[in-house]
């Protein structure tokens, strides 16, 4: 119904900016001090990263092990780009994050169109190491900066930007991912063979969800160059890789909120237990076999936690009470 | 000449990717799992090789290579270990969590070696130090040769193993259908356990070979080594014990040869793009057979 969804994006809109508003005020007051606000910008990165890798695990169903590789290429687009100071300031920084983008989704179609013949651990081995070629390419090359990698990024850390960017680039994924497309390519997760003899174009959308996936993985790239400012190739490898894949599994593969939530949890947990310095890695590892070992569907599932479905059983349960107040 | 050592030498890592190839693959062919932990006992056992050179061996006359009963015993139980506590709570769980899980596993040893013994590489005392040979004019080493013939001896005993004995018959069945197999009265929890502890003592082996031509133990030396040993399985044909020993083959002589005439820097995205070259002409690998799949 068009006016219950009018309602539904006035909710979510004025929850983000509720958000916003909180965290502003926390920098502003100073509850949130400077390495918190990092902490909070990391979380605007890996929410991208962790979201565009949900689109090809978790609603295509195809486990990848080379997202980093994507987020490098998008990294250094940007960094170059920025490097060759055509366009400085903000203008600058949008352009080149979505050069980075575009970059990052040629590689994810030559890639993808190959690669995504395979199936199941075939397809996880084999992205694998193409994230690895991508890596030792980036090391060979001198235009990249070889091993030393690239200093001296203009730095970009405004977070109110850094959050809008990441808003944006969810809600896109997640109305790309409830459109028709979307539906087809929940479709080809569900079983291949019958979306095939329903008419749906394997290859295309097979290919279009992993583009669409490398497309915000180098955007996230981008971001995370600016942020840092210095850049190296061994940052990307799998290991970051696997980082990305865990926010995904462990927030439930295929849930959008599951995986901005577990993006968020996993960026911070790791920092609250700094404290803990030489344990923390331990206990993070620990935690992830604990949970998958009690809750191996990850935490939500495949399910999407609305706010308007919150708003609906409120309103059933105080409609039905009027309704027995009027008896 | 030097093209023909750099072959031997090829000849030697590959012998080394085999045997641990071999421990993925039997994992995998049983528990369609690809056992991320799998480096990490590789790197145990050279931990284990380590200290009982520092720490009782070198207090002796008895040769270094007495090592390898201690680092054999120790991946066994760790190889099981990690089975009974990790991945058989999640028999029937989504593969994708078994692969998160083994992730962990990997991710929790690696931390807890480097909590334990520090980040820092320790070397290796040499293992196995006789005077090189001398082949028609050319020095091989003895480390080498004794590689290569050790890889080839496992292979031949694992092979007879599976295709000749009861408990090898029934790691066979079980890697066709778990139910049938516990049906005709396999356990296959035993079975599942006994494939770990085999593949972990293959690593144990590996792991010593490994740090007597290349004298460093540390935290993350088992995890690159793991991948390319991964690598190495799924080129030669996944679940097939010939086809881990000619893809570890393989992909030690490619690497070498890059090595050696190419690049160094580019070794590591050449043996990759073999891989991907390989998967996309036979997707199943060099010796394994193609599945339709049937609606």
């Amino acid at each position: 119904m068009p006016r219950d969804k009018k309602l539904i994006y006035l909710i979510n809109t004025g929850l983000v900016l509720i958000l916003f508003a909180l965290l502003t005020v926390f920098e502003a007051s100073g509850v949130f001090t400077r390495y918190s606000m990092s902490i909070v910008r990391l979380v605007c990165i890996n929410v991208i990263l962790a979201t565009s890798l949900n689109v090809t695990v978790g609603n295509l169903g195809q486990i990848t092990l080379g997202h980093a590789g994507f987020m490098s290429i998008g990294a250094y687009t940007a960094a170059l780009f920025a490097k060759t100071e055509v366009i400085t300031g903000q203008g600058g920084y949008y352009i080149g994050m979505i050069l980075a983008g575009i970059c990052a989704g040629i590689f994810g179609i030559a890639i993808g169109i190959p690669v995504l013949r395979l199936k199941g651990d075939y397809l996880a081995i084999v992205t694998l190491a193409f994230g690895e070629i991508i890596r030792v390419l980036i090391e060979y090359f001198d235009f990249t900066g070889g091993a030393q990698g690239i200093n001296g990024i203009p730095r970009m850390q405004n977070f109110s930007v850094m959050f809008f960017v990441a808003v944006i680039c969810v809600t896109l994924m997640y109305s790309v991912m409830t459109s028709r497309h979307g539906r087809a390519i929940l479709a080809i997760r569900e079983d291949e063979i019958a979306a095939q003899s329903s008419g749906i174009n394997i290859t295309y959308y097979k290919t279009f969800a992993f583009t669409l996936s490398a497309f915000f993985a180098g955007v996230a790239g981008a971001m995370y160059a600016h942020n840092i400012g210095t850049i190296g190739a061994s940052f990307f490898n799998y290991n970051k890789s696997f980082d990305i894949l865990v926010m995904v599994v462990l927030g439930g593969m295929g849930s959008f909120t599951g995986a901005v939530i577990s993006a968020t949890v996993l960026t911070v947990v790791p920092e609250t237990l700094r404290q803990f310095n030489e344990y923390r890695m331990i206990v993070y590892s620990l935690l992830l076999i604990m949970v998958m070992l009690f809750r191996p569907e990850g935490l939500l599932g495949r399910k999407e936690f609305h706010i308007t479905k919150v708003v609906d059983k409120l309103r059933n349960k105080f409609g039905k009470q009027s309704i027995e107040g009027g008896n | 000449m030097n093209f023909l050592l750099q072959l031997l030498n090829g000849l030697q890592i590959g012998s080394i990717y085999a045997l641990i190839a071999l421990g993925y693959t039997m994992v995998y062919g049983i528990a369609l799992l690809i056992n991320f932990a799998h480096g990490e006992v590789i790197m145990i056992g050279a931990y284990t090789a380590v200290f009982t050179i520092q720490l009782f061996l070198a207090n002796t006359n008895l040769p270094y290579i007495l090592a390898v009963i201690p680092t054999v015993i120790i991946c066994t139980l760790i190889g099981m270990l990690i089975e009974r506590l990790a991945y058989k709570p999640l028999r029937n769980s989504p593969r994708i969590s078994n692969l998160i899980t083994a992730i962990g596993v990997s991710l929790f040893l690696q931390n807890l070696m480097m909590k334990l013994f520090g980040a820092q590489s320790r070397s290796v005392p040499s293992i196995l130090n006789a005077e090189p040979l001398n082949f028609f004019g050319a020095k091989i080493s003895f480390t080498t040769l004794v590689t290569i013939v050790v890889t080839t001896i496992l292979t031949i005993l694992l092979q007879l193993f599976i295709k000749k004995t009861k408990y090898g018959k029934a790691m066979t069945a079980t890697s066709e259908d778990y139910g049938a197999a516990a049906l005709v009265g396999i356990s296959v929890d035993k079975t599942l356990t006994m494939t770990f502890a085999i593949g972990s003592a293959l690593a144990g082996v590996a792991s010593i070979l490994w740090v007597s031509s290349y004298p460093q133990a540390g935290p993350m030396m088992g995890s690159m080594l793991g991948i390319k040993a991964f690598t190495a399985a799924v080129v030669g044909g996944i679940g097939l014990i010939p086809g881990a020993v000619l893809g570890g083959l393989v992909l030690g002589i490619v690497e070498a040869l890059t090595k050696a005439f190419i690049s160094s820097k580019l070794s590591d995205a050449i043996v990759f793009g073999l891989l991907i070259l390989v998967l996309l002409i036979k997707p199943s690998g060099l010796l394994g057979e193609d599945r339709k799949e049937k609606v």
